[in-house]
């Protein structure tokens, strides 16, 4: 890790969200963005052009949302970091080569700023829908990191988060942020100098994850090292084999174990009042701000609520959220969905756990703190 | 270390000998297409590939580069090796980047790619290889099949009209656009020669013989008669330009079909970016 400036003023701003995330990226070096206009996003890909001709970088909007995450491969392994940002619909456009930028051990950003689905859906409404596409939405075994931002601070911090570890575990990181966080403007604070995981060369193989062998950095083209780089099953060289089950295996392995290894570490979370609470709250994105005011409100009954708020959603911190269980019994899971981050909390928690999953397809509307206190004091007082 | 022994061919200076020898059926014409790219390259002086990156997607042809070329290769997705270009172009300008692909890859998913990048004239080059067939996955019809071939997925015969590629790319906007042959080795290289040295987008288009899939459903089950066939059925642009298209029908209009001297998309983005610092400094 290395200490940079910010490339915007520091001090106080009062930014919309997702201008916060381009500066976030621009901050962590991000040098190039390839976009396709899509509502909740768009402010992304146009913050990106005012500002990326001043920085020698370069902000393109390409023909589809497939072309852009192929571009974003493509300038990463150009040696630029690299974002792109869409919403759901995009989002799954992105998938088939969100898979080769895994596959290919690329690292790049990827924003989906989630809205009102399936299909087309409300296209400018909120919604928490794509928790499993994020982790699921690419074909064959794989891991992947998804952080998710609850204020316009964090839309900041956690792109910077994103591109360092991008670049220290060479893969896409998705963020998974919301149509509200995203159009939110508030304060912000930005520091004079940020850590910033740079891109480190290396210029002989192992190129390429193979079991527990796990390159140090990326080669880089042009130098003479015939990089072969392929979405097929490949060694460590990057050569391909398709017919070699033990290659494959090994290629497997190493992809998903250098994140499951690290599941502790990757877990960024927020945990309050743990002891001697009568029901814990999971909470991410815009429903957590919600959740902040219930717990307000069910404190001035004399309940205590124990609030896990997620941001790191995959790899799945499970450990964080077994502690929570067995502290409180009972779990409630509010989301703006009809149940999926509840499901992980069902596979992590201990047995006698109850899990209350708290479900608003809104169609627009958001939580209101109290139809998540009301939900929290039916359940204490069972 | 380069070799010119007379007993060692040139193009093996540059294909990594551990890959050899390559995959492709009998009578396949991604060797020769392989060579005729890899006699362009000596020509122009280059002893290595260290100044390409070759990008390709998914097809027989994807293959000539990857992993055959001693270069930095990146095979992708299907369909989308001219968006992953185009990444790697604006990111490293300094190097020449080159697309290998077939028809089922570059025109049939991937044609909006095509097309998009024709229109911004980016400065690669991109090679199709169109063997008129999705060779790799049995024969399926593909967007440039000939009315009436039977395929595995039309086994009573298309009842679709082919694509007639580098005239839509010649309307795109491309700086460069030529089509030539397997038979047409030496004019095929030069043709590369000068899409090599093109400012914006050089597209060649390569009608080559796939004798073990789509030959052999019109009786050319060899590689030599499907060669045979391209040279009776050739007719150069100048000429064919006065012919009507009753008399053109199944017939191969080869040669250049454009080349203009104009801006391409790295020296458009330049532009803008003086624009940029010059209204900074006002």
């Amino acid at each position: 890790m290395s200490t940079r400036l910010t490339t915007a003023r520091p001090g106080t701003h009062f930014w919309q969200g997702n201008v916060a995330c381009a500066e976030g990226a621009l901050a962590a070096g991000c040098r190039f963005f390839a976009g396709y206009p899509i509502t909740p996003a768009n402010e992304i890909s146009e913050w990106m052009s005012l500002r990326m001709p001043y920085l020698e970088g370069v902000c393109i909007q390409l023909e589809d949302e497939i072309a852009s995450m192929g571009a974003v491969i493509g300038a990463s392994w150009g040696g630029l970091k690299s974002m792109t940002a869409t919403s759901g619909p995009g989002f799954s456009l992105m998938q088939e080569n969100i898979g080769l930028a895994i596959m290919t051990e690329t690292p790049c950003v990827v924003v989906d700023v989630q809205r009102v689905g399936p299909s087309t859906g409300q296209a400018t409404k909120c919604a928490q829908g794509d928790i499993m596409q994020a982790r699921w939405g690419t074909h064959g075994d794989h891991e992947i990191i998804a952080l998710a931002p609850n204020s316009v601070q964090e839309m900041f911090d956690l792109t910077i988060k994103a591109f360092n570890l991008s670049e220290q575990y060479r893969m896409p990181v998705i963020i998974l942020s919301d149509e509200i966080v995203s159009h939110l403007r508030e304060r912000i604070d930005l520091p004079e100098h940020i850590e910033i995981a740079e891109r480190r060369e290396i210029l002989q193989p192992p190129y390429f994850t193979s079991g527990n062998e796990f390159p140090k950095g990326m080669p880089p083209l042009g130098r003479g090292l015939a990089v072969s780089v392929t979405g097929s099953s490949h060694d460590s060289t990057g050569i391909r084999a398709t017919s070699d089950p033990e290659i494959h295996r090994k290629l497997v392995e190493g992809l998903t174990s250098k994140i499951r290894r690290d599941r502790d570490k990757l877990a960024d979370f927020e945990m309050t009042k743990v002891e001697d609470c009568s029901i814990g709250v999971i909470s991410f994105g815009c429903t957590s701000r919600a959740v902040y005011d219930a717990i307000e409100i069910v404190a001035e009954r004399g309940i205590n609520v124990g609030h896990l708020r997620l941001r790191t959603i995959w790899p799945f911190p499970e450990e964080q959220v077994r502690e929570l269980a067995e502290a409180t019994s009972k779990v409630l899971v509010p989301e703006m969905n009809l149940g999926q981050l509840s499901l992980e909390v069902e596979r992590v928690a201990p047995e006698n756990t109850k899990i209350i999953p708290v479900n608003k397809i809104g169609g627009g509307l958001m939580f209101t703190p109290e139809e998540i206190s009301s939900a929290m004091l039916q359940n204490v007082a069972r | 270390m380069r070799c010119l022994s007379h007993n060692f061919h040139f193009a093996r200076n540059y294909l990594r000998e551990e890959v050899l020898p390559s995959p492709f059926c009998s009578g396949c014409g991604c060797g020769t297409l392989a060579n005729c790219f890899l006699k362009a390259i000596e020509e122009t002086g280059h002893e290595d590939l260290k100044q390409f990156v070759f990008c390709s997607g998914i097809g027989c042809s994807s293959w000539i580069p990857s992993p055959h070329f001693k270069a930095d290769t990146i095979h992708v997705t299907h369909g989308r090796s001219i968006p992953v270009a185009l990444g790697i172009k604006l990111a490293r300008p300094d190097l020449k980047v080159v697309v290998f692909g077939g028809d089922g890859d570059l025109v049939g998913i991937g044609l909006n790619h095509l097309i998009q990048a024709a229109r911004r004239n980016l400065d690669v080059t991109v090679i199709m290889a169109n063997n008129m067939i999705y060779g790799m996955t049995g024969g399926q019809i593909a967007p440039t099949t000939p009315l009436g071939v039977k395929t595995s997925t039309t086994p009573f015969g298309s009842f679709e009209y082919p694509l007639d590629v580098s005239r839509l790319v010649v309307a795109s906007g491309a700086s460069y656009v030529a089509r030539w042959t397997t038979f047409h080795a030496m004019q095929l290289k030069e043709a590369i020669r000068e899409g090599l040295a093109k400012e914006g987008l050089s597209f060649i288009e390569v009608i080559t013989q796939c004798p073990a899939i789509f030959g052999r459903r019109l009786g050319m089950e060899d590689g030599r008669r499907m060669l045979h066939w391209f040279r009776e059925n050739s007719v150069h642009i100048s000429k064919a330009k006065d012919m009507d298209d009753k008399v053109l029908a199944g017939k191969i209009v080869v040669g250049e079909f454009v080349n203009v001297e104009k801006h391409g998309l790295l020296r458009n983005i330049d532009e803008m970016k003086k624009k940029v610092t010059r209204t900074e400094q006002a």
